[in-house]
């Protein structure tokens, strides 16, 4: 997919009391529909229920919920702001509101899943964290974890974005977290996850894996999403301040493996607002992908006609992934969200533009969504709509890269 | 019915022999089916064939990097399966790979052409119990015995469950972690062999890290018998061929039927 279809501007209706089309609990198999599930070895099987008893257990427990709402509140510093765009909203025609994660403490949403995770491992008894991490976001959220709660942590991380996030690795160090990069395969996200289940399988009993998006075996698409639906209950209430009606026309949210816009959704997913989740060319699974197997659940994956699994490319070291959330193959199979995908050009205009109108310096992976915004307003997103967009992440760690990029780039006529 | 495989261990077995099956990464090299014919003449009882998946999670170094050059000379599961249909071991074959690659195919189309090539098993390690009821149910219907892994965490309402469902043989996997070569035994393997002979009759094979003779014998103390893959794929990768193949499998052989 390289444009986006035009699309009917009517906002969509909510789907009527389906419980998984409306992003609730999925079934006791972790099914959404089709996708989800528990595809893991033997080894692993009682850890993940260990997992999602003590999850649904402290889910429950109001205790849990006010201790890891006094966290987000006072070491990650929610509530984030939704900032009203104006520049940027004169120059496109549409009303921008920016959800503005990228203030949180270590600079982007994951922080949110990683507090709620690191609570769970000390519940579980447990002393040390093994994580994946692709632009290094999740990798610096969980070395910052494991330092305020004392745990050890190892996180692995892709060659290639060892090199192109230098900086994160630098940070996960100073916070006493081991970095050991991986060599294998495309070594980028993909293979991170790999090695970090290969070291989940021989230390499962004193070690938690902190994963970092809504993807892996159950109860983690599901757990991960209801960690990150503080996003879409603030951003809920926000809207109903600043908007007539209280709902925005389209919620627009980047997906690697999907964390930040199931977020962002959930909070949306009951109301008429037209719900698109933003994917890299390069690493668009659902669109591209056929349904596959891979890192413990079923979900659209991009593979060969054999069922190996592709290298995904893309710009943004956050979405270099082949594959994606169950729960988002479900929205898009039920036809609630739309998953277009854009180019690393249309990114690294919307990520300067960005800068330049709002003076806030994006992240790639959200420059995904804005960039899709830029393309669309007064095409499928109609002139004079709002739009609010999960702006999960700062672009600190992307700005080498993209002066790097951008001296390559002819310059624009 | 009780098929190919688990009748040739099971007669195996009568016959008072330790039972030893090799692994071998279909397509690692031009003369692989030679590798598996030979490892066949030095005593193997069954062969496990690798059909190499991309993303190889409860792989360590030794296979990843079989697959990774199996995958890069252009091996596909059609390609294995073509190579084996004009090959007769001698022995059952049990397929070894992750559930993707059928996935894709198709649960029932992928069973059938491992049969049509003579494959006899399967094993999918990312298929726990509470995945692999289709397969298994598909799997059968083709006349592929699905082989289920035990882990030394597995709890004994689950052990049991795992043996009743297994077919072929039960493979209980020696330690926690992922495969490849050992210095030393884990305690954890005897104690899942004894753990997994206390629910069931059907041969009990160990294997995750069984890298000499010495540890096939002491671990076949209970087990009925050892599955050797990554010590046996490092001779391979590092130049070794039919022969050396044959000499390492024989030399474990001699040492089991030595006791
Ligand atoms: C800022 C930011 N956004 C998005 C992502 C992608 O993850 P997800 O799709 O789970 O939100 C990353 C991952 O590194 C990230 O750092």
């Amino acid at each position: 997919m390289t444009a986006a279809e035009p699309m009917d501007p009517t906002p969509h209706p909510a789907p009527s009391g389906s419980p998984s089309g409306g992003m609730g609990e999925p079934g006791s198999d972790g099914r959404f529909g089709d996708f989800g599930g528990r595809f893991v070895p033997e080894a692993l099987v009682p850890a993940c229920l260990e997992l999602e008893e003590a999850f649904r257990r402290s889910w429950a427990d109001p205790a849990f919920r006010s201790e890891l709402d006094a966290l987000l509140r006072n070491y990650a510093g929610r509530p984030s702001p939704l900032t009203e765009a104006s520049n940027l909203s004169e120059r496109l025609g549409v009303r921008v509101l920016l959800k503005r994660d990228e203030l949180n403490h270590t600079g982007s949403h994951k922080i949110n899943n990683v507090l709620g995770q690191a609570l769970l491992t000390r519940r579980m008894g447990k002393r040390r964290l093994v994580a994946e991490t692709g632009a290094g976001q999740h990798g610096v959220a969980t070395a910052t974890a494991a330092a305020l709660f004392g745990f050890d942590c190892v996180v692995y991380m892709g060659e290639v974005d060892v090199e192109r996030q230098a900086l994160n690795v630098f940070r996960m160090n100073l916070l006493g977290t081991e970095v050991r990069p991986v060599a294998s395969g495309s070594r980028t996200l993909k293979d991170a996850v790999n090695e970090a289940m290969r070291d989940w399988v021989s230390s499962v009993e004193t070690t938690h894996f902190c994963l970092g998006s809504v993807m892996g075996p159950h109860p983690y698409p599901w757990m991960v999403r209801e960690l990150q639906r503080v996003i879409g209950d603030e951003a809920i209430g926000q809207c109903r301040a600043l908007l007539d009606g209280g709902v925005p026309d389209v919620v627009v949210a980047c997906v690697g493996g999907g964390s930040n816009a199931a977020g962002i959704f959930s909070g949306f997913v009951d109301t008429g607002a037209r719900l698109v989740g933003v994917q890299p060319e390069g690493g668009a699974a659902i669109g591209r992908g056929l349904p596959g197997v891979v890192h413990g659940s079923a979900s659209m994956l991009l593979q060969d006609e054999h069922g190996q699994v592709s290298e995904a490319h893309s710009v943004s070291a956050g979405l270099d992934y082949p594959g994606v959330g169950p729960e988002h193959a479900h929205l898009s199979a039920v036809g609630r969200v739309e998953y277009p995908s854009v180019t690393d050009d249309e990114v690294l205009d919307a990520f300067g533009l960005l800068a330049r109108t709002e003076g806030i310096i994006p992240a790639l992976e959200p420059a995904h969504a804005l960039a899709w915004v830029v393309r669309e307003a007064g095409r499928s997103i109609p002139s004079g709509s709002s739009v609010v967009v999960n702006l999960c992440g700062r672009g600190d760690k992307d700005v080498a890269q993209v002066a790097a990029l951008l001296a390559q780039r002819p310059p624009s006529p | 019915m009780t098929g190919a495989l688990e009748t040739h261990l099971r007669a195996r077995r009568a016959e008072g022999a330790k039972l030893l099956v090799p692994y071998v990464t279909g397509g690692l090299s031009d003369d692989w089916t030679e590798v598996v014919a030979a490892v066949v003449s030095a005593g193997a009882d069954a062969v496990e064939v690798g059909i190499p998946f991309s993303d190889p999670v409860m792989d360590g170094p030794t296979i990843q990097d079989a697959s990774a050059r199996a995958l890069a000379r252009g091996t596909t599961p059609g390609s294995i399966l073509a190579q084996l249909s004009r090959f007769d071991a001698g022995v059952p074959l049990v397929a070894m790979t992750y559930y993707n690659l059928a996935y894709r195919m198709g649960d029932l189309r992928f069973a059938r052409s491992l049969a049509a090539a003579g494959v006899a098993g399967a094993i999918l390690p990312d298929l726990p119990l509470e995945e692999s009821g289709q397969w298994e149910a598909e799997a059968a219907v083709a006349g592929v015995e699905t082989v289920l892994l035990a882990a030394p965490v597995t709890p004994d309402d689950r052990l049991a469950a795992i043996a009743g469902r297994s077919r072929g043989f039960v493979y209980g996997v020696s330690r926690m972690g992922i495969t490849g070569e050992r210095a030393s035994l884990s305690t954890s393997a005897g104690v899942m062999a004894a753990r997994l002979k206390a629910v069931t009759d059907l041969p009990v094979l160990i294997g995750f890290g069984i890298s000499t003779a010495a540890q096939a014998v002491e671990v076949c103390a209970e087990a009925d018998g050892v599955v050797v893959a990554s010590a046996l794929l490092r001779a391979l990768l590092d130049g070794g061929g039919p022969e050396e193949a044959a000499e390492f499998v024989g030399g474990f052989r001699a040492a089991l039927d030595a006791g």
